[in-house]
């Protein structure tokens, strides 16, 4: 009964690519429209109107002749449509029509560009052209995109994977959007670097503005200042180390004593990550700042002079720990959990006493999670861009100083990018550092066989300063949000104390005008943004994590460790850097986002991915692959066994995904700043812009509303995620 | 009448070799035949490549070299998905978020069966299993023998033509073992399914196969059925491996026509010479083939050292000029002691002549 796919002769995928490359090719609007899906370009003139023409309408109009060869690989897969898969022919032709139709639009995409040739060898070479071209518009992904696929399905066609389609359809879309969105991008701002003030590239003009001594001097061990690039490193290095500590603090209470408000205590850990990272600073500024409620009741009790100390290191040091402790928190809650606690037994049971059972088993079993914490707050410190603002003072960090060669009065594209290297390059070396260390070593303890043991509790030299961190820490914690709580209902901080709604008032005033509900307060239309923003962006950054997890667990292709390495890239990259690449590459076609909610949408997506890979990876591992091989035995295809055993079962990793990807969404800030327009203002940079223009009571207003609209958020995705499962279990109950 | 119907058909290995990277050879340039609506078993020691070799059936893995054939179609480059084999994994595999009758139903909603057919066929399944009523439980609300049989069921319904098993029954306990490989084999002859079974228990593999394949370091040692393996085993590996047996070197001093006359040390015993030569062989003797007599006789002097009551009959281990063997007695009511001298002779029919080196 089993048909079997390699003797049909319809392939409604093949059919489906190839109208959909026709379509693309003859209906839809070729270049960029702005306001597509308002769909007024099909009233306003239509097919014919230069702006709005489909492919073929302007080559018959005698315009954009490059596109014309396109037709022949349109033309070229019609041929196979009644053919077998085995035969040669099949896979030859749509390999040719596919690689060919992509590598063209490509080509003459970096080719030519808004004054016609992009380089000079080629205006040499074919002359000068009088055309020229926007970026790609609805029209041209669509038809790449069947080129893509075409070209995929020819390879599967050929034997790659087992002629399965959709796996080599899924390994080819996730390298091309990847390259486009990751390495494009990176590529462009590494060549920005070399570039020259008069437009030209240059390797020696590079060094003297690499080695810059803003960049890299020494001054502070004398007298002077260090260059920012120090600043930086010793700022991450420092926050990596604590975060770590104080995370596995967090982790050892809840694992391994006897503490009763576990869940209080996760509850107060995951708060400040669905806190936009510069709140926390701007709370540092109410306690300790110039007006602070410490600074002033400290200088009045000891009658010192109040002094702004707390702007530079000790300030960013102190926001970040706050901001980015629950981050290593969650690395490490998994890790030590993860210890098996069989392992610890038996080194009981071998006559170790608590001490060394901890030194001699579950620390070194930590290490591996130790590192990715470490990694973690390096990262994040590294690319922390809020915090530094609002506390720097005269303490110069990387990502500040981006920021300000860009949208400065500087507007230095070339410092800006050199600036991205740097920067690049410290996050990767620490990258490669952590998997140099852990490369060797296999630390794997979960087997997947039930464990039913005990972690032992802490030994007692360990609990006490343990407690006395978690506790003090803590406090700290409480009063920061109590801060944040309070700041944002007084008059004007530090100066007139009477409690108010008005910040509220100002961001979030609703009011009934002729025409019904009016949404006059000045937050609304950056929350809307994004609301709207995040909410695109989290299904589609849970959607592409999870296909890329699947095919890095559960399939082989040449090439894998280098896909690893390309979808896990962007983790390493800090946001500041993505924003900057960003701009320097799609701010001109063959890509031309800058400006629009595209390029929100897509920067968080290929920002957030890794994250969705892990959680992916983390709960397919758990799945024993004989699920899909029974699957498979059972004739189902990889499509369908993706969606009707595996995707039901990773549950917890899509809530987790969508999450993440949402919040993240809602609090970035470092590459979403250099994105925005005034169009797509986002809350957190329209909440920076309040800051700098000191009206830190709307600041923190926003903030918490934000706060409280991200835990409804969680609670809502957990409910819908959930509930399907409890569902289930009715509906069984019901039948039985 | 509905119900499961059987499209058994024949498996066939050319020269199939399987490589693991560059340097695991897990399948050697194997040739094998499993006739249509027979039950093989393939036997041998962990790590022999058992698994390796199921799978490439399957089509979960491809092979690196060779060709396979099921029924008269060539296979080879297909995958799991479109070759017509089912598959019973040790682990089950059932799906945890899906009932039993949608686990069951799962494989038949691939093959172009409507609504009706679908859940006619999977509830003959179920029944086929014994487990009709079962059909609403979740996976995690059921025994460990009733999972197995879902899991059987689930592959039957689909009337693969090949029926695959990996040691479908090493998660079970040893009562139930008996039970269920009794159920697999009377569903497999009912059916007149072709099936290829996995197992390193040899007592597993003597009861339910109409042909067993031995393997051993990635290649086939012998095949045969399960009464030719048993009685005259190829070699040392297939002797032991196939019941335990008493490997004894032994000298073949003359050859008449076909029987040998071999001499243990000072004893000689008449045999069937198996295409052996003069010269040094092994013979092999079931435990349960060895004579033990009392006091000197017609035989071989040996010492008890040592003796075992479990129950219906004695084991002992007894040590003579040539070694040390293993005997059991079914004489439980007097058994010798530790320290009795013994004759060991032979029984008439059982023990075989096999070569003396021994390929490693
Ligand atoms: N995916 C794999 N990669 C590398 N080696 C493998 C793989 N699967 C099996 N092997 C090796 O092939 C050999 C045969 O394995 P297998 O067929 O599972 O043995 P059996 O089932 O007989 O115990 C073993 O040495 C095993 O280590
Ligand atoms: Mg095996």
């Amino acid at each position: 009964m089993r048909a079997v796919s390699l003797e049909r002769t319809t392939h409604p995928v093949l059919i489906f690519w190839i109208i959909a490359g026709w379509v693309g090719y003859l209906i839809l609007p070729w270049y960029g429209v702005e306001g597509f899906w308002s769909f007024e370009w099909l009233v306003d003139g239509w097919p014919l109107d230069e702006d709005y023409a489909p492919a073929a309408v302007l080559i018959g109009m005698g315009q954009k002749l490059w596109l014309a060869p396109l037709l022949l690989a349109l033309a070229a897969p019609l041929m196979v449509l009644g053919r077998r898969k085995t035969e040669p022919l099949y896979a030859k032709v749509l390999i040719v029509a596919g690689g060919f139709g992509f590598a063209w639009m490509v080509a003459q995409g970096l080719g030519i560009g808004l004054r016609g040739f992009n380089a000079d060898w080629l205006t040499t070479l074919l002359g000068p052209l009088e055309d020229r071209q926007f970026g790609m518009g609805y029209g041209a992904m669509v038809t790449a995109s069947a080129f893509l696929f075409l070209f995929t399905q020819g390879i599967a066609a050929r034997g790659a994977i087992n002629g399965d389609v959709f796996v080599t359809s899924a390994i080819g879309g996730v390298i091309a959007v990847v390259s486009v969105f990751v390495f494009f991008p990176i590529a462009k701002m590494l060549l920005a670097a070399f570039a020259t003030d008069d437009g030209g590239y240059s390797v020696i003009g590079f060094f003297p503005k690499f080695l810059d001594n803003r960049i890299w001097g020494l001054g502070c061990l004398s007298d002077g200042r260090c260059g920012v690039a120090w600043n930086s490193l010793v700022l991450a290095v420092l926050v990596g180390v604590l975060t770590t500590l104080l995370g596995l603090a967090f982790a050892l209470v809840l694992t391994r004593s006897g503490f009763r408000y576990k869940r209080l205590l996760r509850a107060l850990t995951v708060l400040p990550i669905i806190t936009p990272p510069f709140v926390i600073g701007l709370a540092i500024i109410l306690l300790f700042g110039l007006s602070g409620t410490v600074t002033t009741s400290l200088a009045g009790l000891f009658g010192v002079e109040a002094t702004r100390w707390i702007y530079g290191l000790p300030g960013i040091l102190t926001a970040q720990l706050l901001a980015f402790t629950p981050i290593a928190f969650l690395v490490l809650i998994g890790v030590v959990e993860g210890v098996s606690p069989s392992m610890e037994e038996a080194a009981q049971t071998l006559r170790a006493n608590r001490w060394q059972t901890f030194r001699t088993v579950s620390w070194p079993l930590m290490r591996p999670g130790l590192a990715n914490a470490f990694l973690l707050g390096f990262i994040e410190s590294m690319a922390d861009f809020g915090n530094p603002l609002v506390l720097g003072g005269n303490f110069d960090v990387l990502s500040t100083e981006i920021f300000f060669a860009i949208v400065g009065a500087q507007y230095d594209q070339s410092r800006a990018a050199i600036l991205a290297v740097v920067l690049l390059g410290f996050t990767l070396g620490a990258f490669y550092l952590q998997r140099f260390w852990l490369g060797k070593k296999s630390y794997t303890t979960v087997t997947g066989k039930g464990d039913a043991g005990v972690h032992p509790a802490m030994p007692r030299g360990l609990a006490v300063p343990v407690y006395a961190i978690v506790a003090l820490w803590s406090a700290f914690t409480l009063v920061v949000y109590g801060m944040i709580l309070y700041g944002s209902v007084v008059q004007l901080w530090g100066v007139d104390d009477t409690l108010t709604f008005k910040h509220y008032i100002t961001a979030f005033r609703v009011s009934w005008g002729e025409n019904g509900l009016r949404w006059t307060g000045s937050a609304w239309d950056s929350f809307w943004t994004t609301i709207m923003i995040a909410t695109l962006a989290a299904p589609l950054t849970a959607a592409i994590g999870l296909i890329t997890a699947y095919l890095l667990t559960r399939q082989d292709f040449a090439g894998k460790r280098a896909f690893e390495f390309g979808t896990m890239l962007s983790f390493a990259i800090p946001g500041t850097v993505i924003g900057v690449a960003y701009i320097l590459a799609f701010n001109v076609p063959p890509i031309e986002i800058t400006g629009t909610g595209l390029i929100l949408v897509i920067s968080f997506i290929f920002r957030n991915m890794p994250v969705g890979v892990r959680a992916g990876i983390a709960s397919m591992s758990q799945l024993d692959k004989s699920l899909d091989e029974s699957s498979l035995t059972l004739g189902a295809n990889s499509w369908q066994t993706f969606r009707a055993v595996i995707l039901p079962l990773l549950r917890p990793a899509i809530l987790a995904a969508l999450v993440y990807s949402f919040v993240r969404a809602m609090t970035a800030i470092s590459a979403v700043i250099f994105l925005v327009s005034a169009r797509y203002d986002m809350s957190t940079s329209y909440i920076i812009g309040r800051v700098e223009n000191n009206d830190y009571g709307l600041a923190i207003a926003y903030s918490t509303a934000l706060i409280f609209v991200m835990l409804a958020a969680v609670g809502l995705l957990q409910l819908l995620v959930g509930r399907t499962q409890i569902g289930r279990r009715t509906s069984h109950g019901e039948g039985h | 009448m509905t119900g499961i119907n059987a499209k058994a058909a024949s498996v066939r290995f050319e020269n199939v070799s399987k490589v693991f990277g560059s340097k695991v050879t897990a399948v050697d340039n194997i040739d094998l035949e499993v006739k249509a609506g027979t039950l093989v078993t393939l036997l041998g020691p962990s790590g022999c490549g058992k698994t390796t070799t199921l799978r490439m059936i399957a089509g979960l893995e491809m092979t690196t070299k060779g060709s396979i054939f099921i029924g008269d179609k060539d296979v080879t480059r297909l995958p799991a998905t479109d070759r017509d084999v089912s598959m019973v994994f040790q682990s089950y595999a059932l799906f945890p978020h899906m009932t039993v009758m949608e686990n069951v139903s799962y494989g038949l909603k691939f093959s172009g069966f409507d609504k009706a057919e679908t859940k006619e066929k999977a509830l003959a399944g179920l029944g086929l299993v014994g487990l009709t009523g079962y059909g609403g439980r979740l996976p995690s609300e059921l025994s460990g023998g009733q999972q197995q049989r879902v899991a059987v069921a689930r592959a039957l319904v689909l009337e693969p033509q090949v029926l695959l098993f990996d040691e479908p029954l090493s998660n079970l306990d040893a009562k139930l073992r008996r039970q269920v490989r009794e159920e697999i084999r009377e569903i497999q002859q009912k059916l007149g399914l072709t099936v290829v079974y996995v197992t390193h228990d040899q007592e597993e593999a003597l009861a339910v196969s109409d042909e067993i394949v031995v393997m051993r370091n990635a290649a086939i040692a012998q095949k045969g059925t399960p009464r030719e393996l048993y009685e005259a085993p190829a070699d040392a590996f297939v002797a032991d491996f196939i019941g335990e047996a008493n490997l004894i070197e032994v000298e073949i001093t003359a050859l008449e026509g076909t029987t040998a006359t071999v001499r243990i040390a000072d004893y000689t015993h008449r045999l069937p010479s198996r295409g052996l030569r003069q010269g040094p062989a092994k013979l092999a003797v079931r435990p349960s083939r060895m004579r033990l007599v009392a006091g000197a006789g017609d035989g071989v002097a040996a010492v008890i050292d040592k003796a075992t009551y479990v129950g219906s009959r004695m084991e002992y281990t007894v040590t003579a000029a040539f070694g040390t063997v293993f005997a059991v007695l079914d004489d439980v009511v007097t058994p010798f002691q530790v320290g009795d001298a013994v004759t060991i002779s032979f029984a008439a029919s059982g023990p075989v002549l096999i070569p003396a080196d021994q390929r490693r």
